[in-house]
């Protein structure tokens, strides 16, 4: 893995761990005493702080540190658990995030940042003691370093850590060799050899080089001449120099990335708390004797003299985490496993491939009807159906963590609003595609701010209309035909019908004296720049509006509809297509035309018999139900013959029905989607194409377009004024 | 290198002279696991090595931990000038924890 990659996949667990930081954190928030959730919220501050500093990234591992400070005397008890100090790791673990954010853009420290940082750093600091009292430290610390004369304390000790390659012995030469070499550069105080990589003797490959050695040098050398005295070695060993004056961070990073995953922790800290016990404490000193001296920060200076006063239970701390970390590792490792995307994303692609290639077979040996073949065939069918279902669900992820994230948007504004709203989840573990799953997220919180901002009421006021005080926000998320429906629900006043319409009107978005239905009105809201806070403040959010919300759900082919009522709350229900790669199709023709439907969509198939294809209208009774037709001849304005006898295709999509007008029926088929090229980025009710058995291409209709086109047909047909009532009656939507 | 093993019931004595380097790897192995198995309490007396590598160390290691492990007893003696070196660079007395004399013909 090169150094790129592994960055890219420290990001992704920072990520990780924040939000488990943050998931501890608001369960500390409720129940102070759990030690689990205080632990939980430790190892991740832990972990991150560990592999930053691998990186590099002395920004993430400074500001974490200090956090972590305060976070082991509350483990320690020293600290009690309130809502003052939850509320603080809050805006720690934000920060972090911040600082992740511009780490992953490769991007400097900006002012407010770091104002932001520095501000958190001082408030930790109060509760790490860090008074007027402690500032005389330093001073008495740099007396010591110059009352031992040409001690280990003087700047010219390096720390080298060596972990040689295997074969290093095969190859003629001799670890001890090194060593003793080093003494020509400088003094070599002292070096604490390691075998605890040393295999059982049954297993020992004697002329290989088990052990590992920590020296200590003092030398006037710089660092690339220590470097180059294993130059020879350097293919495949692990050679660390840690400089003089290395700083307590250093030295956790190194216990943290000694190899050895199964050493004693004694072991660990001879490794490098043996050393490290008089090297630590005389780095300290030099650190702090310089900024005492006026240079850098203050937080830095800070940091140092926490660590000093807490070096010993550090440095342990450390090696016991790297233990613990060595255990869990092993034990998660073989429950998950990081895959690459693109590697899923060629993979399902292959699979498509097959789809379209066993369609060909079957269609081969249907023709040459041999019997035997035909079996054959449709067993391999039916794998290759399995191995498509298995590449899809790879995909398909929980919705639950996203939803998680939104305890936290709720806690925060009622912290702000001082209204108490509890957040309930439902169908957490209700499955989509990762892509969709990564771009809902942003239009959710802006709808679950405006349930908790605008939606609920203050406490007076739900009193007073003879509500619990609390209000109830709920995230409910289930399967419907071959989709997903999030529902975001508040029990709050509803939307006002009265202040949307005048609004509307003042905007000349609806004539005067123009009567609309309630899912109109509703509707109103998704006009770009509809909602600001004075005209309409129980709906207006922050930041993004409500057109943004509807455009990025659209983006995703999915459809948004509100439900609301006066003094009762309301109900915003988005609906979204599982996956977009491989789906259970319906193959049609239309004159040469060959298209496909997502079968989860289709109801029913019935025949159009001729009175009704004669009368031109544009809607037949259905069992007594009025449904409206979109003739997809006229539609695609396709030529060519039409036969006599015509179907029509029953298809639903978010509680609406139309029917599609075709020739032919062809059956299922397992349809692998390709996207349409550039050029036909315009084309409406089209969403994609796939390639038959036989060879030629189909296209897959984009249902909730086509209905929404034969909505609109029928309601030109009929009384404008009607239209909307009529047809909502008649499809069964839910006013 | 030579070597001359001398068990008495759980009692064993193990000579080493010569070079214990990554040449003898093999037989030095051999030889101290076998000896290692035939007795409760081991004595490896050192003092004809000539020269001692990497490789040599670890055996001695190895050894050690095995017969840790195995609850047997397990002692260094007669440590050679040349082992003596080695041992003081890489300070291996702690590991062994064997009294570790300085031959009379040491002048360092």
């Amino acid at each position: 893995m090169s150094m790129a990659e592994a960055l890219q996949t420290f990001f992704a667990e920072a990520r990780g761990l924040l939000l488990e930081m943050e998931e501890a954190l608001l369960k500390l928030e409720d129940e102070p005493g759990d030690q689990d959730a205080l632990n939980a919220v430790f190892r991740a501050a832990h972990t991150i702080k560990g592999s930053a500093g691998l990186f590099g990234l002395d920004g993430i591992v400074a500001f974490t540190h200090t956090a972590e400070s305060v976070l082991d005397l509350a483990r320690d008890g020293k600290l009690p658990v309130d809502d003052r100090l939850t509320g603080l790791f809050l805006e720690c673990r934000d920060h972090i995030e911040r600082l992740l954010d511009l780490a992953t853009a490769d991007a400097g420290l900006d002012d407010e940042t770091r104002d932001a940082g520095a501000a958190l750093s001082e408030r930790l600091a109060t509760y790490l003691g860090a008074s007027d009292g402690d500032k005389h430290l330093p001073e008495e610390a740099v007396s010591s370093v110059e009352r031992i004369p040409g001690s280990a304390s003087d700047d010219n000790v390096w720390h080298i850590s060596l972990r040689f390659a295997r074969d290093v012995l095969q190859n003629g030469m001799d670890p001890l060799s090194f060593i003793r070499y080093l003494a020509t550069i400088g003094d070599v105080l002292h070096v604490t050899t390691l075998p605890d990589a040393l295999p059982p003797a049954a297993e020992m490959n004697p002329e290989l080089c088990y052990l590992g050695f920590e020296v200590r040098l003092r030398s006037d050398a710089d660092k690339s001449r220590i470097e180059n005295v294993f130059e020879f070695v350097r293919e495949g060993s692990a050679i660390r120099i840690l400089p003089p004056g290395s700083r307590i961070q250093d030295y956790q990073r190194l216990i943290e990335d000694l190899p050895e995953d199964n050493l004693r922790l004694g072991d660990l800290l001879v490794a490098s708390g043996a050393v490290t016990r008089r090297e630590l404490e005389e780095a300290l000193s030099l650190q702090s004797g310089r900024q005492a001296r006026g240079a850098d920060d203050a937080a830095l200076l800070g940091n140092v003299l926490v660590s000093e006063q807490v070096v010993q239970p550090e440095v342990v701390d450390a090696a016991l985490n790297k233990q613990k970390e060595a255990r869990s590792r092993q034990s998660q490792e073989s429950k998950l496993l990081r895959v690459h995307a693109d590697k899923l994303d060629s993979l399902i692609n292959l699979v498509g491939e097959l789809v379209i290639a066993g369609a060909g077979l079957g269609m081969l040996a249907a023709r040459e009807k041999d019997a035997a073949m035909v079996e054959a065939v449709s067993g391999v069918a039916r794998l290759v159906e399995e191995i498509r279902d298995g590449a899809m669900r790879l995909r398909m992820v929980e919705i639950g963590e996203t939803f998680n994230r939104f305890r936290r948007v709720v806690r925060d504004v009622c912290k702000e609003t001082g209204k108490d709203i509890e957040l309930v989840i439902n169908g957490a573990d209700t499955e989509l595609d990762k892509t969709v799953v990564d771009r809902i997220g942003d239009p959710l919180t802006h709808l679950v701010r405006n349930a908790v901002d605008h939606g609920i009421e203050s406490s007076a006021l739900r009193a007073e209309r003879g509500k619990p005080a609390q209000g109830t926000v709920s995230l409910n998320a289930c399967h419907e035909s071959g989709g997903i429906v999030i529902e975001v629900a508040d029990d709050g006043g509803g939307l006002n019908r009265d202040k949307i319409l005048a609004k509307a009107r003042s905007r000349g978005l609806i004539a005067e004296g123009q009567e609309l239905a309630d899912a109109d009105v509703w509707n109103l809201i998704f006009e770009p720049g509809f909602s600001t806070a004075d005209q309409v403040s129980n709906l207006s959010g922050r930041g993004v509006g409500m057109d943004v919300v509807k455009r990025s759900i659209e983006a995703l082919r999915g459809t948004v509809e509100i439900e609301s009522r006066a003094g009762r709350g309301s109900i915003f229900r988005i609906r979204l297509p599982l996956s977009l790669a491989i789906i259970d199709g319906f193959l049609m023709s239309v004159a040469d035309g060959h298209f496909v439907v997502p079968l989860d969509m289709v109801l029913e198939c019935v025949e159009l018999n001729g009175k009704e294809a004669a009368n031109g209208r544009d809607y037949i009774d259905l069992r007594g139900e009025v449904l409206p037709l979109l003739r997809l001849k006229d539609h695609f304005a396709l030529e060519g013959p039409s036969s006599r006898r015509r179907n029509v295709v029953v298809v639903h999509w978010g509680g609406r029905k139309a029917g599609l007008v075709v020739d032919e029926l062809k059956g299922e088929l397992q349809a692998v989607i390709k996207p349409l090229g550039q050029l036909f980025s315009g084309l409406r009710g089209l969403s994609g194409s796939t390639i038959l058995g036989s060879g030629e291409v189909a296209l897959v209709l984009d249902v909730p377009m086509l209905l929404e086109q034969a909505l609109l047909h029928e309601s030109r047909q009929l009384n404008p004024l009607q239209t909307d009532r009529m047809a909502r009656r008649n499809v069964g939507v839910p006013a | 290198m030579e070597t001359r093993s001398e068990i008495d019931g759980g009692r064993g004595r193990l000579w080493l002279a010569g070079e214990m380097t990554i040449y003898e790897a093999n037989t030095l192995q051999t030889t101290l696991m076998d000896v290692l198995d035939k007795c409760q309490n081991l004595e490896v007396d050192l003092s004809g090595v000539t020269e001692i590598d990497t490789v040599g160390v670890q055996l001695l290691l190895l050894a050690k931990r095995e017969a840790q492990a195995r609850g047997r007893q397990f002692r260094l003696s007669q440590h050679s000038r040349a082992v003596v070196g080695v041992f003081e660079i890489l300070n291996l007395s702690g590991l062994f924890g064997d009294p570790l004399v300085i031959p009379s013909a040491a002048t360092a």
